[in-house]
């Protein structure tokens, strides 16, 4: 008996120090914590139940059975983020490179599994060389086996991946298929090739960083949703972006108390939207000055800027945030913005938070680049992704909404539960000078003529009244009283009850 | 009394002059410009007449169209505040031929005054004490030479037109005289189109002390004391306060009496201050004379218990003065501070933009004079300056300690200010003892300020204060009673362990070996915190935006991060990272047209500066510099379609 406890302590005390002391110094160097320390900041203190500490791998090849090393790369288990139970695998570069066996995996798909019975998110720590190449297929079926559940778990409990160094190849697809991407910057990076492959096939000359860094996928490619300075940095933010998301689809998001006022007024935004229709004005001072606490966690911030997204609370009590940004691109619809808020209102949906969206959209953006590259389709998804959405859905429109634009930013016609309009609201099918264009093309030599037709139709239709008669406004509302009114709103409608038709799934357009 | 007056200004003189007219039962006209449409102003007068576009030469300078809205609206006189027309001859006089009242001296004494080299000799003559100089213009460098040896180094060189400091120059030797001359003389002609200059003894460790007067139609006039403006920069008033710390009652007599004369002496009539130059000994020497409102009014109105554009009104209606000079006693001490749009970190650069927060202080003693709103937008054509925030205390000391806390508790947000500036001067230990003169500026904080390396006892409170904050937030979100919590503040390239203790309201913190109590609400979204430290009032504004915390206090700004004592821990091990390098190329940031290029090839900007204007989606972006530097290359010319992230123009790196 206390022969077993010594070697357990024994064993115990060499899966903490993982690939050895020389190599965590070496991750500490590259400006990265090793496995267990970032565990130890993304969880409360004390709180890690530690999984299948003593698994090592089976392979016997190429010298592989001389080394083995107690938890063979990957740190798992289960922890609580501030109370709330949260399960997870840290991937350990200091053991193989953090190199993927079937174990490995394997105690990957226990703690997933796990987190699907009791219905509590998965956060995974991503520091990889990639597939146990000494392993052959067995390494690429312990990928295969955590995809598929990456898949069954979507939507069911959040997922959420933090990219904290290498991630590539067929490992980049686990994190792609969970609800969110977190990298760091300067010390990780994501490809499905890397630099070399890429020299020799299509001979282009690219660095690591410039290929899959966290600026690349945060600004360019979207992949990412959030690239933090470092790993203390990255583990802080991710407790405080877990706090806003609900344990599972069953379960309505949390509350957390809060001494802002319901009924908070902020005279300032009453002039926010400037008297030029043309004069850009900042989205971001109005999402700032209604959630709670003006604590919005904002998502893909570097990515589309033309459209908004993020969680807030009102009442203490999660809503995403939609809102187009007339800062950029006057804050139209194109295919990246689409894509970007289509993904998060469908995550949204999937674990019950209300969607509050913000529209000032002029319409989608033209051009050849848009049409080639099938803004049709790309476009359909967000109108899709409102469309489908039963959780509560409440819009406010602050300035343009024009053409198609207006209908997919969550209009009343997709079922959009409470749609508010300030009186600065233009709701039309285009702006008035466009209009008058088309409609009075015959009188367009007439200068005179047709600045007074501009006029009318601006008299008649930019404004929210149009809509109002019609019952697609709720009401209009004074920009001062957003906050109140929203939240009271959502309160309301915390008992919504609404169901789409049984079908086995639904045919987005992808 | 008049019925109805027009205020032939905006911002904040004309929102304290209607204050005061709608009190005594004046209805109020207000004048504007395109710019300020929805201008304080325009929104508080009782009508508001638009005069033209925003560049003050087509809207607030326009005579005829200020004189056409006083015709249509039936004021019966105009308030001109101070700046634009307050000092305009030509005014006053249109005004007069529409039979309308200027409320403001006669025209023979607003013109007597406007001249530098007259006003000095019509003073001189009157018995006033003057610069030793040479009064009269000069002709060229060997004159200015003679004169110099003839009053004795060192000598100033001034525009006889000038203002603002430019056209001025120092001279401690003939070399020095001949140079500076020619400088004076090229800057004035540039300047004012008017190269005459004049020479008189520059004094050392000079203050300026100012003389409040006021002269009714029936022949008595008064002083009300001075006020002490010597915390200038740049030859722009910033801090000022009444009375003087430095005057004595018999200079201040003899300065009063003087004033009185040479008021007298022009004929004044309204209010008016007589401003002079004292030196170490108490030598004081007449300035100039301004023949209007002055901006740093507020002081005087404090200690004197009195409305000074009432008396203004009062007067121009034909009433006499209702006190004798023995009868005005002052009362405390008052101290005003302006709070300007400026960067005081990037060399005080001017800031435009919305007031995204605006919240100015209130409390015992605090008075606010300012002509702007929360959502308020800060244009470009206007002097920059926000407001003027006034303390009045029974001590010199109570009036600094109540301005620096309604400083500290002061929350402007959306464009750069200067009040962590203003906190710092009314913090100096030289502004505490007094110890002032208009080099102070200049010598004590150079032509930039950096807020952000605090120390002594107000770094303890920004440390205290940022660990608390996080304490308490931390005990919320774990929804358990924690109390005790250690934390590391790290801030600006340091970094300090701050233990902290929470029960209730009441923070014990732990921190550099001492052990000290933080007392005072503070909850989740809270910008300002009041309470005490170490059984001291203090204010700290504190803000949380993506995990880092801004905390402000004491003239200091800070942006922390507060971590646990492992997270610290486990930062330390890591190498800190190179800072990234700044980007050599201005990008677009969307595809779109280049309507305007500011700059070209070899043009040094600065930051801030407008640097292209792309038109997308029919809106006009400014691209401004976010960095000082030169340009190497513009890429695209004007008409050009840009792709997003296209190189649109490139800096030189090279030193």
């Amino acid at each position: 008996m206390k022969d077993v406890i010594r070697q357990l302590e024994e064993k115990r005390a060499a899966a903490r120090l993982g690939g050895g002391q020389r190599r965590i110094e070496a991750q500490h160097k590259k400006g990265k914590l090793s496995a267990r320390e970032r565990l130890e900041l993304l969880l409360d203190p004390g709180t890690f139940e530690e999984y299948d500490m003593f698994v090592e791998h089976r392979c016997n090849d190429f010298g592989m059975a001389a080394q083995a090393i107690p938890g063979d790369g990957v740190v798992t288990g289960w922890g609580t983020i501030n109370g709330r139970t949260v399960f997870v695998f840290s991937q350990d570069f200091t053991v193989f490179g953090g190199s993927l066996s079937e174990p490995h995996a394997e105690k990957i798909c226990k703690i997933m599994d796990q987190a699907m019975k009791v219905g509590a998110p998965v956060i995974g720590l991503n520091d990889s060389g990639g597939a146990r190449i000494q392993e052959g297929v067995a390494s690429l079926a312990g990928y295969a086996e955590v995809f598929q559940r990456n898949v069954l778990a979507s939507g069911v409990v959040p997922q959420i991946s933090l990219v904290m160094g290498p991630c590539a190849g067929g490992a980049v697809y686990s994190p792609a298929m969970t609800d969110f991407i977190f990298m760091v910057k300067d010390s990780s990076y994501m490809f499905v090739t890397g630099p070399d492959v890429v020299k020799t096939v299509t001979h282009e000359q690219v660095t690591q960083e410039d290929l899959g860094g966290a600026t690349t996928h945060t600004a360019r490619s979207g992949v990412a949703d959030l690239a933090f300075d470092n790993d203390v940095e990255a583990m802080e933010e991710a407790r405080r972006f877990f706090d806003f998301l609900p344990m599972n689809n069953r379960e309505p998001p949390p509350v957390r108390p809060t001494d802002d006022p319901l009924d908070r007024e902020e005279p300032s935004l009453d002039n926010l939207v400037p008297a030029s229709p043309n004069k850009p004005y900042d989205m971001r001072e109005l999402i700032l000055k209604v959630v709670d606490e003006a604590d919005f966690f904002e998502l893909q911030r570097d990515y589309a800027r033309n459209i908004i997204i993020g969680l807030g609370r009102f009442q203490g009590s999660t809503v995403g945030v939609v809102a187009n940004q007339p800062m950029v691109l006057a804050g139209c619809l194109d295919i990246d913005a689409s894509r970007k808020a289509a993904r998060f209102v469908r995550f949204c949906d999937c674990f019950n938070i209300p969607i509050l969206t913000f529209v000032d959209v002029p319409g989608f953006l033209p051009g050849t680049a848009q049409e080639y590259g099938g803004i049709i389709k790309h476009g359909a998804k967000l109108l899709f992704a409102f469309a489908e959405a039963t959780v509560p859905k409440v819009t406010v429109i602050t300035r343009k909404a024009y053409g198609g634009a207006y209908d997919v930013m969550s209009s009343k016609h997709l079922r959009g539960d409470v749609n508010y309009a300030w009186p600065s609201a233009e709701i039309a099918v285009m702006g008035p000078k466009g209009a008058v264009e088309i409609i009075f093309r015959a009188e367009m030599d007439d200068p005179a003529k047709i600045e007074a037709r501009t006029e009318e139709y601006r008299r008649k239709f930019a404004n929210p009244f149009v809509a109002g008669h019609r019952g697609f406004i709720d009401d209009v509302i004074m920009p001062s009283s957003t906050r109140r009114r929203v939240a009271r709103s959502f309160a309301m409608l915390r008992s919504k009850k609404l169901e789409n038709p049984w079908k086995k799934h639904d045919n987005i357009p992808l | 009394m008049f019925k109805k007056i027009l205020v032939a200004n905006r911002g904040e003189i004309a929102c304290r002059i209607m204050r005061t007219a709608r009190a005594m039962g004046i209805k109020t006209v207000a004048v504007f410009s395109e710019a300020d449409a929805e201008g304080k102003h325009v929104l508080e007068a009782d009508e508001a007449v638009a005069i033209g576009p925003s560049p003050p030469s087509r809207s607030y300078l326009d005579i005829a169209a200020v004189v056409a809205a006083v015709k249509a609206t039936g004021a019966e006189a105009v308030h001109p505040g101070f700046g634009f027309l307050s000092e305009n001859a030509t005014f006053a006089k249109a005004l007069d031929d529409a039979g309308v009242v200027f409320i403001g001296p006669p025209t023979a004494a607003v013109a007597a005054m406007g001249d530098k080299v007259e006003s000095k000799k019509l003073a001189k003559a009157a018995g006033i004490n003057v610069i030793p100089g040479h009064i009269g213009i000069v002709k060229d460098g060997d004159e200015a030479v003679a004169i110099a040896r003839s009053i004795g180094y060192p000598v100033m060189i001034k525009a006889s037109a000038g203002g603002g400091g430019k056209g001025m120059r120092i001279a401690r030797d003939d070399d020095e005289c001949r140079d500076g001359f020619r400088g004076a003389a090229n800057e004035a002609r540039n300047s004012f189109g008017d190269d005459r200059l004049f020479l008189e003894r520059f004094v050392d460790k000079p203050r300026h002390i100012e003389i409040q007067v006021l002269a009714d139609a029936h022949g008595n006039t008064v002083h009300l004391g001075e006020r002490e403006c010597s915390i200038q920069r740049r030859h722009q008033k910033v801090i000022e306060e009444a009375p003087s710390p430095f005057l004595d009652a018999k200079t201040r007599a003899a300065m009063g009496a003087q004033a009185v004369t040479l008021a007298r002496a022009v004929g004044y009539r309204s209010a008016g201050t007589v401003e002079f130059i004292v030196d170490g000994e108490r030598n004081f020497y007449f300035l100039e004379m301004n023949t209007r409102l002055q901006v740093e009014h507020p002081v005087t109105e404090l200690i004197m218990g009195l409305d000074l554009v009432e008396l203004m009104i009062r007067i121009a209606a034909g009433e006499p003065l209702p006190f004798k000079q023995a009868q005005i006693k002052a009362k405390g001490w008052a101290v005003e501070a302006r709070v300007y749009a400026e960067d005081p970190e990037r060399g005080f650069l001017p800031s435009t933009g919305r007031l995204v927060r605006y919240r100015p202080p209130v409390g015992e003693g605090i008075r606010i004079d300012d002509g702007v709103y929360e959502g308020a937008e800060i244009s470009s054509f206007y002097d920059p300056m926000i407001g003027k925030l006034c303390a009045h205390g029974a001590t010199r000391a109570e009036a600094i300690g109540r301005l620096a806390e309604a400083i500290d508790g002061f929350v402007i947000r959306g464009l750069s200010h200067n009040l962590p500036f203003l906190g710092a001067v009314l913090r100096h230990p030289r502004f505490a003892a007094g110890d002032l003169d208009t080099l102070f500026i200049e010598q004590e904080f150079g032509r930039t300020f950096q807020g952000n390396q605090p120390s002594g006892a107000i770094e303890d409170v920004l440390l205290a204060v940022g660990a608390m904050v996080q304490a308490r937030l931390a005990r919320r979100e774990s929804g358990r009673g924690e109390a005790f919590g250690s934390w590391v503040v790290r801030y600006e390239g340091r970094s300090a362990d701050v233990d902290v203790e929470l029960d209730g309201d009441r923070a014990r913190v732990w921190s550099k070996g001492r052990d000290v109590v933080l007392d005072g609400p503070w909850t989740a979204g809270q910008t300002v915190f009041r309470g005490t430290y170490d059984g001291q009032p203090v204010v700290v504004q504190a803000e949380r935006s993506d995990g880092t915390w801004r905390i402000v206090h004491g003239g200091a700004v800070i942006r922390a991060k507060v971590l646990s004592r492992r997270a610290a821990e486990l930062l330390a091990r890591m190498p800190p990272k190179a800072v990234a390098d700044t980007s050599r190329f201005l990008l677009s940031p969307m595809p779109g047209l280049v309507v305007a290029l500011h700059v070209a090839d070899g043009d040094v900007v600065k930051v801030g500066q407008p640097l292209a204007v792309i038109d997308a989606m029919k809106m006009e972006n400014v691209l401004r510099a976010e960095r000082d530097g030169r340009i190497a290359k513009v890429r695209v010319p004007v008409g050009a379609s840009l792709a997003v992230d296209q190189v649109i123009l490139e800096f030189d790196d090279t030193p």
